[in-house]
């Protein structure tokens, strides 16, 4: 599919990647289990135990393959969907997951621990959290970039654009990585934007990189070497990940109101998780041992999961008062207690 | 010292004392220094600590917000508050929110210094006040200070404080003239000062409105009648324990707001009032705000838009059940100075 993407990252030569073997059966592990944890959350979803889900399968190349990209002191700022990068992080699902169950009002993961942002809800308003820490570590002298994360319809937003020129203007080291997944919703790309996403970055004056969102090789080399140029130089780069969602918007959507069944069987035959055990298997890297192993592990990792979001309970009322302000004003002190009858 | 120096003064005692503090905004390195308050500061501090910024309110409000997760405070200043309209994603959404969403994680110490003009056109889309908008927000502090002392304080506070706190200066307060201690002082946010005592009704009053309602208290001193003056300081948390004990005592009150009824913080104070101290009212109370309309352009139009401490006088009249004095001019008029 290289032509057909123009100017597109694909299918890297395994040497350049400075991957260890280890390196590349690692990326598969992520890849399996965030599509395992994913399966599992809207499964959980169906029987009532999350309230909301936003799947991600048919992403997990994009994701995994840009985290694993970064180094451990870089940050990432996730908009909703992105599972497959907190599984990199080793940020805790169970806590990650307390937003969707409605147990809380947001994750409650150590975003700092983790290097792993809040998940945020208006679409692209992330992508500024990336700018201004990584502006931020500018001033600090510290080297390390952000990643942001968004989407296709994300690129309509203000917010993108003021955060790219910043980005540009401030020399602030930041990769924004668009997960161009076809669909906002029910809006298909091509009604959003009829310029290429890659070709936008011309106007902030930073390279622009069409990949294949479905290769993990491809975005993780094309990530790669963004990190390098924001880190060491300040450019920031913006990359449009090809990929394709393909499941709902979230578990409150029925894709198959507006999108073609056919278009859903072209992208199942990229499947990145299929694709890139071909690609192990004719490179010598991986046997059936070690998938039959990362199986196993895959389905130990949902079961933790399942157990631990069935365990997880609402957090106490009383919470709901704790952290409005750093200290509890008088009149919600009242408040509180009229709540909680003490 | 004016309020608009000690605006200035505040920043500077900030920035010396705290190097994660910086301030940004549309021209904070400009001659001007955004009416004078941020004259100087990139020499002292550098150009990495007070810079400009592409006009891009919205984007800076949450690059401000993302730079508090490196531990960074920092002060984005607008040369109209209307500009922060295009910001409330990020400050309702995310600034407001980010501490109790995260369970306490995640405290977002950021200042927003807004000024709200008058008397230079563009009314509709250039002089609202917008600081009842902010102060329905919970997680947000809203202080409007009145004094050039407590516009130094409270600036201080501000940057001091672990929440975000929306700062915001009224441009005809700029060139009042005040008494400022040297040094580095906090005025705590959440405490109305008491600026006359007064035993026969309780005035409330909000920035601008501070000073008219003091004029007021005096020529009503002259008629025998002895008004408490209150400024309320900060918006959020509102300090409703000196508001009550004054109307508990008075058993009158009247609020002058520098801005909408309807929703308002004026609202606000009658229903505290009407909840906690219905029983010490001895007549209903009083909103002195501004007509339910667009700010005007008109210079034409505008006295008959501000209310002053004509209209004050008139309401603690009205609550006292005497005639109103025609002895007080309406609002004070200022002619248009300049520059923008």
């Amino acid at each position: 599919m290289g032509e057909e993407l123009g100017r597109a990252v694909s299918d890297p030569d395994l040497e350049s990647l400075g991957l260890k073997e280890e390196g590349l059966r690692d990326l598969f592990r992520m890849m399996a289990l965030t599509r395992r944890a994913d399966l599992e959350a809207t499964a959980l979803q169906r029987q009532g135990e999350l309230a909301v889900y936003p799947p991600l399968a048919g992403q997990e190349a994009a994701q995994v393959g840009s985290a694993y990209a970064l180094e451990e002191s870089d940050w990432i700022f996730p908009s909703y969907r992105e599972l497959g990068a907190a599984v990199v992080r080793g940020v805790d699902l169970v806590e990650y997951l307390h937003f969707y169950r409605a147990t809380w009002h947001g994750g409650t993961y150590d975003a700092t621990a983790h290097r792993f942002g809040y998940v945020s809800v208006p679409v692209g308003s992330q992508i500024l959290h990336a700018v201004g820490y990584a502006m931020g570590a500018k001033l600090d002298g510290a080297s390390l970039c952000t990643l942001a994360y968004f989407g296709d319809g994300a690129t309509s937003e203000g917010d993108f654009h003021e955060g790219c020129n910043f980005a540009a203007v401030f020399h602030a080291p930041v990769i924004f990585f668009c997960q161009n997944n076809q669909w906002a919703i029910s809006v298909p790309v091509s009604a959003q934007t009829v310029a290429p996403i890659w070709r936008k970055a011309d106007a902030y004056g930073f390279p622009g990189v069409q990949v294949d969102g479905n290769d993990v090789l491809a975005v993780y080399q094309a990530t790669r070497e963004a990190a390098a140029r924001a880190r060491d130089e300040g450019i920031p780069t913006l990359i449009e990940a090809v990929t394709y969602r393909m499941g709902p918007h979230s578990t409150a959507d029925d894709a198959s109101r507006y999108r073609p069944a056919s278009e859903l069987e072209t992208w199942k035959a990229r499947d990145p998780i299929d694709r890139y055990r071909e690609r192990l298997v004719r490179a010598g890297v991986a046997d059936d041992g070690f998938f039959a192993e990362v199986e196993q592990e895959a389905g130990a990792f949902a079961a933790r999961l399942r157990a631990g979001v069935i365990a997880s309970e609402p957090r106490p009322v009383e919470e709901m008062f704790a952290w409005v302000f750093a200290e509890l004003p008088e009149h919600l002190r009242r408040q509180r207690q009229e709540v909680l009858g003490d | 010292m004016k309020f608009r120096e000690a605006v200035r003064a505040a920043t500077v005692e900030v920035m010396r004392k705290d190097a994660r503090v910086f301030v940004l905004g549309i021209g904070v390195p400009d001659v001007k220094g955004i009416f004078g308050t941020t004259v100087g500061l990139a020499d002292e501090f550098g150009a990495d600590r007070a810079f400009d910024i592409p006009l891009s309110e919205s984007a800076v409000t949450g690059i401000c917000v993302g730079a508090t997760f490196r531990g960074l405070r920092p002060i984005f200043v607008h040369q109209r508050i209307d500009f922060t309209m295009l910001t409330m994603d990020q400050i309702v959404n995310h600034a407001a929110k980010w501490r109790a969403m995260f369970h306490g994680a995640h405290p977002v110490p950021l200042v927003i210094r807004a000024i709200v003009g008058r008397g230079w056109g563009n009314g509709p889309q250039h002089t609202q006040s917008h600081h009842g908008t902010f102060a329905h927000i919970p997680g947000l502090k809203v202080v409007v200070p009145a004094t050039p002392h407590d516009a130094k304080g409270l600036l201080i506070a501000a940057v001091e404080d672990d929440d975000p706190v929306i700062y915001i200066e009224h441009r005809w307060l700029h060139e009042e003239d005040g008494e400022v201690p040297d040094g580095y002082y906090e005025v705590p946010i959440g405490k109305a000062a008491v600026v006359r005592a007064g035993n026969d009704v309780t005035v409330a009053a909000v920035g601008p409105y501070v000073g008219e309602a003091l004029k007021a208290a005096g020529a009503l001193a002259g008629e025998g009648v002895s008004a408490e003056v209150l400024d309320l300081r900060t918006l959020r948390p509102l300090d409703s324990e000196t508001l009550l004990a004054s109307v508990r005592r008075t058993g009158r009150l009247v609020v002058a707001d520098a801005d909408w009824g309807p929703c308002g913080v004026s609202a606000e104070l009658l229903a505290v009032t009407a909840e906690h101290a219905f029983g010490a009212l001895k007549a209903p109370p009083v909103r002195v705000t501004w007509p339910d309309s667009p700010v005007p352009s008109s210079q034409a139009l505008e006295p008959g838009f501000y209310p002053g401490a004509r209209q004050i006088h008139a309401a603690v009249r009205y609550t006292l059940s005497r005639g109103a004095s025609a002895g007080l001019a309406g609002s004070s008029t200022k002619p248009f100075e300049g520059p923008f």
